[in-house]
């Protein structure tokens, strides 16, 4: 597959690793950086990039699966409205599995409850179009690179003039959440790997406040093997520099500017709101909801339901894998009570979660 | 969830291309691209929208710029 084999090319990938290892015998002590996007996480998981970096190069997760970063109270919600009569809930597939207070979209599904699996938010509308007495709510999840497909989505429907297709809309973005972690002294990451994606719609420009404010070197990075080990590399370099500046690695698909109308759908459609993360809290502007003019595609307004209050599985510590405080192994429940065929956490449901990931292949995350 | 597939434009519609990678063809929104694409380009797919074009020129800068950071005794 073109732009894709060539990056997975051993002489490269093999190449690129032996310069990392050279040049971090530069280093006074160890050095880790933090690949924030769960995509990342797996592309180094499944590639083994880590059997190929020096003991002195570690790689550790962020709160980039979206999925793993939602909370709880969010399926709780969810499930809630799936149960309602008349309704069908339209859903990426990584969704179902997720474990809310009391059960999961899939549990509820087998229990007789409509629950659809769609690979875009376009489906669901058109989903709507061919169920005009159920109501269709789509759930709303991920950063920046999903939610202007979700506020394209809503934009089709309000266009088709469509009563019946909602949003249940719990969507986050970078790179607040960058910047929290920064704040943590405890911590210690040297370099952020910049979410590829993402970054296809902020643009390179979005981490500058974060390498001047906290000095910490960003590289927007691709998600094949020597994209991954390049921007390693160029972490590497900036940080024996001691320069802290925000470069793009991924630069045959992320532009310093971004993607201005992806920006603008996102701006039409929503609006910033403080957001609850996983493993994070509260963190202030990090979320977007429907804007009012669009509050009527919003199921959080329009479809009234009695929520619970949330319950995190007891035991659980996908909250300190998502900040890189601990690796997956170092949780209790890993690979005993949680496994991906009964998973207590989000982390070991999702594809991108590090517990799924160190769980497949067996590697530390 | 950020998952995004690089596939090659095979034709092109009003704000929808068909897109395919190994055989697979799926049908891609253009409503999120600010660049124009023709057939034969390649765009990052992402869950039913076309996010990004692929600048094969770039694409082969940083093949290249990849190929100088290393040294023969680097591959051994």
């Amino acid at each position: 597959m073109k732009f894709q084999d060539e990056y997975r090319e051993r002489e490269l990938v093999q190449g690129l690793a032996g310069a990392i290892c050279r040049e971090a015998a530069g280093l006074q002590q160890p050095v880790r950086f933090m690949e924030v996007c769960g995509t990342h996480t797996m592309a180094i998981a499944r590639f083994g990039l880590k059997s190929l970096l020096p003991s002195s190069v570690q790689l550790v997760s962020g709160p980039g699966c979206p999925v793993c970063v939602t909370p709880v109270g969010y399926i709780d919600h969810a499930l809630a409205l799936a149960v309602l009569p008349g309704l069908t809930i339209a859903t990426f597939g990584d969704l179902l599995r997720v474990p809310g207070s009391r059960s999961t979209l899939m549990a509820a599904r087998a229990a007789g409850a409509d629950v659809r699996v769609v690979y875009s938010a376009l489906d669901a509308v058109r989903l709507a179009e061919q169920l005009p007495q159920q109501r269709v709510v789509f759930l709303g999840v991920g950063f920046e690179t999903t939610t202007p497909t979700v506020g394209a989505a809503i934009l089709a429907a309000s266009a088709k003039g469509l009563q019946n297709f909602f949003v249940l809309a719990s969507h986050k973005t970078m790179p607040g959440p960058m910047q929290a972690l920064s704040s943590d002294p405890g911590l210690r990451v040297s370099g952020y790997l910049c979410p590829a994606h993402v970054s296809t719609v902020i643009g390179g420009i979005a981490y500058q406040p974060l390498a001047e404010r906290f000095g910490i070197p960003c590289v927007v990075t691709g998600f094949e093997p020597a994209d991954v080990l390049q921007g390693v590399l160029l972490l590497l370099r900036q940080h024996l520099a001691g320069e802290a500046r925000v470069e793009i690695q991924y630069a045959r698909a992320v532009s310093w500017e971004g993607n201005p109308k992806a920006r603008q759908i996102l701006a039409e459609v929503f609006e910033p709101v403080d957001a609850l993360w996983r493993g994070l809290g509260m963190l202030p502007g990090s979320g977007l909801a429907i804007r009012e003019a669009f509050g009527r595609f919003d199921a959080a307004r329009m479809l009234a339901v009695e929520l619970p209050e949330p319950l995190e599985p007891a035991g659980c510590r996908c909250g300190e894998v998502l900040t890189g405080r601990i690796d997956p192994s170092a949780c209790p429940l890993f690979g005993t009570a949680c496994t991906p065929e009964t998973p207590v956490g989000a982390c070991m449901v999702s594809s991108e979660g590090s517990c799924a990931a160190a769980w497949r292949y067996g590697a530390t995350i | 969830m950020c998952l995004g597939v690089p596939m090659q434009v095979v034709e092109l519609h009003d704000d929808v291309v068909v897109a395919e990678i190994d055989g697979v063809r799926r049908e891609a929104s253009l409503m999120m691209l600010g660049e124009a694409v023709t057939v034969g380009d390649y765009v990052i797919v992402h869950a039913g929208f076309a996010i990004s074009r692929i600048d094969p020129h770039e694409a082969e800068e940083t093949l290249k710029l990849m190929r100088e950071l290393f040294k023969p005794e680097d591959m051994a």
